[in-house]
């Protein structure tokens, strides 16, 4: 008997956008509508010509702007359709009011955002300021450290947006260029099994012609509120019905996607922790620096709505400084989103590591080995002091 | 199955149903509008005097809800539940016979 691991499904080269574009492929969406926008326009070219090339049977609707494009597949998800669509930076920008709708009458859109900084001045580079801006629309938001990451979690979000226990709809994020046009290694899942485990949707409330119903009604003061309290409780589904697809999925691929993604917090004492594409680079400097002996950790955020603060505090009761990456600035705020997420939900939990905020890679700008090595270091500067002497420090930028 | 009911219940109609046992997200499955009682956003209340009235309808043409009711022989009378009290019916009224009087 083999003790060896099986290689499941076949390993291939593909960017990040291609991943997520092939991933929807798989999944046999319904309805994609979409407008380019860089650095997302590659996955719904490729999308296009899986639709032209009858490799996908999907209606495909090009509009005349992203307002229109997120419109559409609210309209069609109602209708219970599988839809999907893509965009980035101005272009989620443009689809803010119909966000909210889209969550709020509960349609399971899923969403690739190529994360990329917001105007002015334009910039087509990565930042999270696009999503920032939106991460209040009550929509769920997962974060790919990677190409493979990318590809596994737009399958998952299907399963986790459809559950009738959700119903809500979910942003798969990637960082522009660094993993949207990265090509790497992945394993991809063959056909069938990605059947199997995304069998065709299963709708209520659909919209049909036979049994009219009203979509979106007026809710005054009488029955808003009790609306908002059904969304934050799918939200709260949200959080349990993502295991139950994780080790699904794990089962099926052999990749587990916890909603954290961690390295060295068994016995890390300073612990960076960050979203996106840079949990990779914090992860491999933070490996060279253990091999010096310093006791340091990485805490990737994959989930970040629903926020898992309580798996986060189960693993940093011994975490003495925690240096937090902000790739987006609320302006005018205490810190970063990322630093106030955290503090607030270790407020009165007995946790209570000393935090520093650190802004950098705006508008693209690169986050080197030694800027990471920087950060680390700062993390046992506050460590030696016992204090933090400037919450928020920004990396990278020209004094 | 999700676990919001398909259609609103009876306590719906009066305000009083919880989160937990109303459709999902506001979906409306039957015809619901009529059973919503809306009078109650009145702050002034229509009252017709009866012996002044000359039964010329310009109230039942001109109420936007509408909440004049038309009788068999041309008098009129106010339905409260969904009359809003805009006193658009005691503007136009020739004889002065109805009075907008403030609901306590």
């Amino acid at each position: 008997m083999s003790h060896a691991v099986q290689v499941k499904g076949n390993v291939v080269g593909m960017s990040g956008d291609e991943a997520v574009a092939y991933a929807v492929k798989q999944a046999n969406v319904d309805v994609i509508a979409a407008y380019p926008i860089t650095p997302q326009t590659i996955i719904v070219e490729r999308l296009s010509e899986y639709v032209n090339n009858g490799e996908l049977d999907a209606a495909f609707i090009p509009v005349e702007s992203e307002h229109s494009a997120i419109s559409t597949v609210v309209a069609a998800a109602l209708t219970g359709a599988r839809v999907f669509t893509a965009t980035s930076s101005q272009g989620l920008a443009l689809m803010h009011e119909i966000l909210h709708i889209a969550s709020s009458m509960r349609t399971p859109v899923v969403m690739g955002i190529v994360n990329r900084a917001l105007s002015a001045p334009i910039n087509i580079h990565c930042d999270h300021s696009d999503i920032m801006n939106a991460r209040d629309t009550g929509w769920i938001h997962l974060f790919a450290e990677n190409v493979q990451e990318a590809y596994d979690l737009t399958l998952m979000a299907f399963k986790l947006a459809e559950d009738l226990d959700v119903l809500l709809p979910v942003t798969v994020n990637l960082d522009g260029f660094i993993l949207s046009h990265s090509v790497e290694r992945l394993s991809v899942l063959d056909d069938e099994t990605v059947e199997n485990f995304l069998p065709p949707r299963k709708a209520i409330y659909t919209l049909d012609f036979e049994k009219p119903m009203a979509y979106g009604p007026l809710a005054l003061t009488d029955y808003y509120m009790e609306f908002k309290k059904q969304q934050d409780d799918a939200m709260k589904n949200a959080s349990k019905v993502y295991e139950k697809v994780s080790e699904e999925y794990a089962k099926i691929s052999g990749r587990k996607l916890g909603k954290l993604n961690t390295y060295g917090l068994e016995d890390a004492e300073v612990v960076v922790t960050v979203l996106g594409s840079t949990i990779g680079t914090m992860r491999s400097i933070a490996r060279k620096l253990r091999a010096q002996g310093l006791k340091v950790g990485v805490l990737g955020i994959r989930v970040y709505r629903p926020f898992p603060i309580n798996e986060i505090l189960k693993i940093v009761k011994n975490v003495k400084v925690l240096v937090v990456m902000d790739r987006a600035v609320s302006y005018g705020a205490p810190a970063g989103p990322l630093y106030m997420e955290l503090a607030a939900g270790f407020y009165g939990s007995g946790i209570n590591p000393l935090m520093v905020d650190v802004v950098y890679g705006l508008g693209g700008r690169d986050l080197t080995p030694k800027d990471a090595e920087r950060i680390f270091q700062l993390g046992y500067k506050i460590l030696e002091k016992g204090k933090v002497e400037e919450k928020t420090i920004w990396v990278g930028v020209r004094e | 199955m999700s676990k919001y009911p398909l259609k609103m219940p009876e306590t719906a109609f009066e305000g009083k149903a919880t989160w937990k046992k109303i459709p999902l997200a506001g979906i409306i499955t039957e015809p619901t509008g009529p059973r919503y009682k809306t009078g109650n956003w009145r702050a002034l209340r229509p009252v017709i005097d009866q012996q002044k009235c000359i039964k010329c309808l310009l109230c039942w043409v001109y109420c936007p809800e509408p909440s004049i009711i038309r009788k068999e022989d041309d008098s009129v009378e106010i339905d409260y539940d969904f009359c809003k009290g805009c006193g658009i019916c005691a503007d136009v009224c020739p004889v002065k016979a109805i009075e907008m009087v403030r609901e306590g």
